[in-house]
């Protein structure tokens, strides 16, 4: 039988470098407490010691102003939510149809790879507000009876997606483009179809590994549904500039702004975890 | 030892070709395996084993010749490749096993999805197979998790649980530690011992003259020579086999 770890008595030596790792460790501790608050002691006296501060507080952290104006922000940014979980539904499937487009190789498909191709090009070069603007007031200004009149958020919506998905059906491309060939030949060999290769074999394992850098477009996607107050719908970002011209007081713009950041970290946790995860699956064992 | 029947080949290929730009990689083979034979493919690296059996599972196109698997041309532009390639299993060196599926899901996913079998047939056949093999406490782990030549005998047996009319095995002992060669070659024997046919590509030449019923040494993308297997070991008759098979043993 043999000693299990936890019966195993350390030698001198190991004890002493345990020790000394210890020791070491709780003096970088108490060096980073310390730098820490020596820092915001810094930031905080060259703040309040600046000639305008008494006015920028009163103007940009004004309690009472933030609670009237709360109530209208949280239901702008309850339209923002809305426009978020419809817009990332859509951007998943139409970024992974742009992705897939552009991986078929049958000739018969060129014209499909064309436009994928160029439509990745022209909306990742295009600047979201105008596209915002394009669609926001281009669309309406057809003047097509038969749809009525589409609220804006609709609109928004459309535009998010038309721009997003071309970022996102990159991200999705070079994840099956990293999946090994290999994995595709197996596939073959035995007999599935080049659809289900792909369904079955190459996206789930494409998919898993571009997990980090989508999530991160999508945190990039949660403040951009700010943008749609351009078009004059009352999100979050709206209903603040609202209250800002009522009050006189830039107040409900910080608030929304904190509201936002409120949003996106839950999303921005769920990421680090998920690369963290992704990370030790595949490096299991080393420590560098 | 299985008879073998000798009335009509399993697989016949004639004059293959196979050219990679200028270069040509098989210059006009011919080949014939019978059910339940052993053929071994021997030769040095780039000698055309490889191309041989990726042209054969279709996964490769030819430029010449002709293959029938039975009775069909396989080689006809209008057959369904898919249907084919099932039919003929092929393992590689790299054993290639998904690595986001358990081992137990590598081995039901083309019985499911090309045969259409249902999860629970699948799932016992897939049973059965790892069980032979002496996995089947590991049916849930993913390869990642496996020694090399554990994952080598699921791919095989992921292969052969289609129940292919052929197996084709690409130099599968190639990537493996010398100690973990054993076992996949312990399964080759045991496939041989049910009647499954292959047609191997490989470098354990003791192995191949054990096993294999009929020897094909490959020089350039042509035969060089082919016999029966103890006899082809024996008595080599060109000097270029005799010259590799020395090269070999003398490692």
């Amino acid at each position: 039988m043999t000693q299990t770890q936890s019966e195993y008595e350390p030698s001198a030596i190991e004890h002493a470098r345990r020790s000394f790792r210890i020791q070491r460790k709780r003096k970088s501790t108490l060096v980073a407490i310390a730098s820490t608050l020596l820092f915001s002691l810094v930031v905080a006296i060259g703040l309040v010691s600046t000639p305008g501060w008494e006015r920028v507080t009163e103007s940009f952290f004004n309690i009472e102003v933030g609670i009237e104006a709360f109530p209208r922000i949280l239901e702008g940014i309850w339209l923002n939510l809305r426009v978020l979980f419809f817009t990332t539904i859509s951007v998943v499937v139409f970024g992974l149809l742009l992705a897939l487009l552009r991986t078929l190789r049958n000739p018969v498909f060129f014209p499909l790879r064309l436009f994928a191709h160029g439509y990745v090009d022209f909306f990742r070069g295009l600047p979201l507000i105008i596209v915002l603007y394009i669609v926001g007031f281009g669309i309406p200004g057809l003047r097509l009876e038969w749809l009525g009149r589409i609220p804006v958020e609709v609109l928004g919506t459309v535009a998010l997606t038309l721009t997003y998905s071309a970022y996102v059906s990159e991200v999705f491309r070079a994840g099956i483009e990293s999946i090994h060939p290999s994995q595709r030949l197996a596939a073959r060999s035995l007999g599935l179809s080049y659809g289900k290769s792909m369904r079955l074999v190459v996206l789930p394992q494409a998919i898993r590994r571009v997990a980090p850098p989508l999530m991160n477009d999508f945190v990039a996607l949660q403040k951009d549904v700010g943008l749609i107050s351009v078009l004059g719908a009352i999100d979050a970002v709206r209903g603040a500039q609202i209250e800002v011209a009522t009050y006189a007081n830039f107040t409900p713009y910080v608030l929304a702004g904190i509201l936002f950041v409120l949003l996106a970290i839950p999303t921005v946790r769920f990421t680090d975890r998920i690369s963290a995860k992704l990370a030790q699956r595949e490096q299991s064992g080393s420590a560098l | 030892m299985t008879d073998i029947d000798w009335s009509k080949p399993r697989l016949r290929a004639t004059g293959i070709r196979k050219n990679y730009d200028e270069r040509v990689v098989l210059g006009g083979v011919d080949l014939e395996v019978y059910p339940g034979q052993i053929v071994a493919l021997i030769g040095s690296s780039g000698s055309g084993k490889s191309t041989l059996l990726r042209c054969l599972n279709l996964i490769e196109q030819i430029d010449d010749g002709q293959i029938w698997l039975e009775d069909q041309d396989i080689s006809a532009p209008e057959v369904d490749q898919d249907l084919v390639r099932q039919e003929i299993g092929l393992v590689f060196q790299s054993f290639n096993l998904f690595a986001h599926l358990s081992i137990l899901d590598n081995i039901t996913l083309a019985l499911r999805h090309v045969q259409g079998k249902s999860k629970e047939e699948a799932e016992s056949i897939a049973l059965r197979w790892l069980d032979r093999i002496g996995l089947a406490d590991k049916s849930h782990s993913y390869p990642d998790k496996l020694s090399g030549g554990q994952q080598q005998r699921t791919a095989i047996v992921r292969a052969v649980a289609l129940n292919p009319k052929l197996l084709l095995l690409d130099e599968v002992t190639s990537a493996l530690d010398p100690e973990l060669v054993g076992e996949v070659l312990e399964l080759i024997r045991d496939l041989k011992q049910s009647g499954t046919t292959i047609v191997m590509a490989t470098h354990e030449l003791s192995f191949a003259r054990d096993v294999a019923d009929w020897v094909i040494f490959l020089d350039k993308g042509v035969i060089a020579e082919e016999g029966e297997a103890v006899e082809f070991f024996r008595n080599p008759r060109e000097a270029r086999t005799k010259e590799f098979l020395a090269r070999l043993s003398g490692r």
